[in-house]
């Protein structure tokens, strides 16, 4: 499979990644070596095999339902570029 | 053009579990604090921090899921949904994609009398995001990460319903449900129970669906039904005069009766999801399945029927009663204590008591008069002491003096329904005496006189006499 220029900016959008114009075509010369990589692999019969959902062969731990946090809005609003009430301030978005 | 169009709707439905703690985090998830003092930095994914698993979200989305006689899955696995969104700090919310942890189920719904079975696709696990406020904050947005990472259990219903009605319906029941099993507390204002409708309409006969839009947060039943039905008339003019349908979210303005685009889904669609990397896969074994089974609660339908059975109730009457868990325990508290036939239970709850209730704005929960003291007043009218209408007065005080009981006002206001025959003969005499015009038309064959005489017994006694008394006797002295 092989990746066009304009699948390289979308991608980069939906990243909110900012890319240099020039980069763009060695970026898109990367990528799609990686997914030609990616279709090599595909090409093994995986017919009855689990997909992986994890590197790790282990299960999940779970914690007891309990409030275990403390209110520290103080400590960590100290590193906010902007508070106001208690709110964290961020550039208007309205959808 | 003459088309018959039909709708098809399905439900996505975000419940929060009533957990006390977030999903992923140590920290409260308790509504109305001040704003980020419950966003810990899990919350508020500062780097380093790892999300850990809560029991009991699990534990609440299995119940679920059991009760739907869905499949659970013996594996389930969480996943990224990637976009930004100032309320979602990771710039990821995690969710589950592939493998959710509820399979597929089914709910019973009930509309004009039918029962109609709708399925249920899927439920899985989230968190929540937190909440952006627009106002006031010179043309910045204000933040607040306290419902950052709630617990949720989305519930997507197949497209199975076929009109607004039908989809209220299906939201009802599932709002009844997971109150049942006490997995979210189904508080709409507090968003603790939402919905988004998935709509389409097709010619009669079409097999494949038409293009769908979704509606996002109808948070009422009132407006669910409103908003699907002017989506539907929007659909149906827009085909009809020649535009087409395209796939979008709409909004539903609850002041404008309108819906309205909110973003098109084709860019924001992309959500590229994938395995999250810091969870490992939830196994879901036999044995905590069998002890959520072994620790369910009669769930509503069950509950119906045995209502239907056991008390001899009509459908109406026991589709009330087990509307709520609370309400059909109060019912069946009142049966147990007074003894009193289920009939004239029911009716007291349901009647007397619910619209007392309801006009002070209260739930079962709540209410002033306790089952034993309801209890106390049946007793009293089973056993002739007082007249129903007298014990409407009864309940009345009891409401204002929930301290009291029945017995107590009873012998307090002097209400004791005189069922001494004598008494009862010795008024009727002076009346039939007095009204000798009435006495008259009675006998010259005007029937309707009859309530006029028991009018004036029962005023002359206070609404005191045994009104079955009165009549056998009226009856009797009136023929002559």
């Amino acid at each position: 499979m092989s990746l066009t220029a304009e699948d390289v900016n979308k991608i980069a959008h939906l990243a909110r990644l900012g890319i240099d114009s020039q980069d763009v075509g060695s970026y898109t010369k990367d990528l799609s070596g990686m997914l030609a990589l990616m279709a090599k692999m595909g090409e093994v019969n995986t017919d009855g095999v689990e997909p992986m959902a994890h590197p790790l062969d282990q299960v999940q731990r779970l914690r007891a339902d309990v409030v275990t946090e403390s209110n520290q809005r103080e400590h960590f609003q100290a590193i906010a570029p902007k508070v106001e009430d208690g709110l964290y301030l961020v550039p208007k978005v309205i959808e | 053009m003459n088309t018959q169009w039909e709708t098809v709707i399905g439900l996505e439905i975000h419940t929060q579990l009533a957990t006390q703690s977030k999903i992923f985090s140590g920290a409260s998830t308790a509504y109305g604090a001040e704003p980020n003092t419950q966003a810990c930095a899990v919350d508020l994914g500062l780097p380093g921090v790892l999300p850990v698993l809560n029991e009991d979200a699990v534990r609440k989305a299995v119940t679920f899921g059991l009760a739907i006689e869905a499949e659970i899955a013996p594996r389930s696995v969480f996943a990224r949904k990637n976009y930004f969104y100032p309320d979602l700090p990771k710039g990821y919310q995690i969710s589950q994609m592939d493998l959710p942890i509820v399979g597929k189920g089914h709910l019973d719904i009930e509309v004009d009398g039918e029962t109609k079975r709708i399925g249920v696709t899927r439920a899985h696990l989230e968190e929540d995001a937190g909440k952006s406020l627009h106002e006031n904050f010179h043309g910045l947005s204000g933040i607040d990460l306290n419902r950052a990472g709630t617990p949720l259990l989305e519930i997507v219903s197949e497209p199975d319903m076929r009109s607004a009605q039908e989809a209220v319906a299906y939201m009802r029941k599932l709002h009844e449900l997971v109150r049942y099993l006490e997995i979210c507390d189904g508080n709409m204002q507090e968003g603790s129970f939402r919905c988004d409708a998935n709509v389409s309409v097709r010619p009669v006969g079409q097999a494949e669906f038409g293009t769908r839009v979704e509606i996002k947060n109808i948070n009422s039943f009132k407006f669910v039904e409103k908003a699907i039905n002017h989506e539907v008339e929007r659909q149906i003019d827009l085909i009809e005069s020649g535009g087409k349908i395209i796939q979008e979210t709409r909004l539903y303005d609850a002041n404008k009766d309108e819906t309205r685009s909110m973003r098109s889904k084709e860019e924001a669609n992309d959500y590229r999801y994938f395995p999250d990397p810091d969870l490992l896969p939830v196994v879901v074994g036999e044995d905590f399945k069998a002890q959520i089974y072994a620790s369910l609660p009669e769930l509503p339908d069950a509950k119906k029927q045995r209502f239907h059975s056991e008390y001899h109730l009509d459908n109406e009457a026991a589709g009330i009663l087990t509307s709520s868990r609370a309400l059909a325990d109060y019912f069946e508290a009142v049966t147990k204590q007074s003894g009193c036939e289920a009939k004239l239970c029911a009716n007291w709850v349901n009647g007397e008591l619910a619209a007392a209730l309801n006009k002070a704005n209260l739930e079962i929960t709540e209410s002033p008069i306790s089952p034993a003291q309801l209890s106390g007043l049946l007793v009293r009218i089973s056993d002739n002491t007082i007249s129903g209408k007298i014990a409407k007065q009864v309940f009345e005080a009891l409401w204002q003096n929930p301290d009291s009981n029945a017995d107590a006002i009873i012998d307090a206001q002097g209400l004791r329904q005189i069922t001494d025959t004598g008494a009862i003969e010795a008024v009727i005499d002076a009346i039939i005496a007095a009204n000798g015009k009435q006495v008259e038309q009675y006998r010259g064959g005007n029937d309707k006189v009859f309530g006029f005489f028991v009018g004036q017994v029962m005023k002359a006694m206070q609404g005191k006499a045994n009104p079955a008394e009165v009549n056998k006797m009226l009856m009797a002295k009136l023929k002559g």
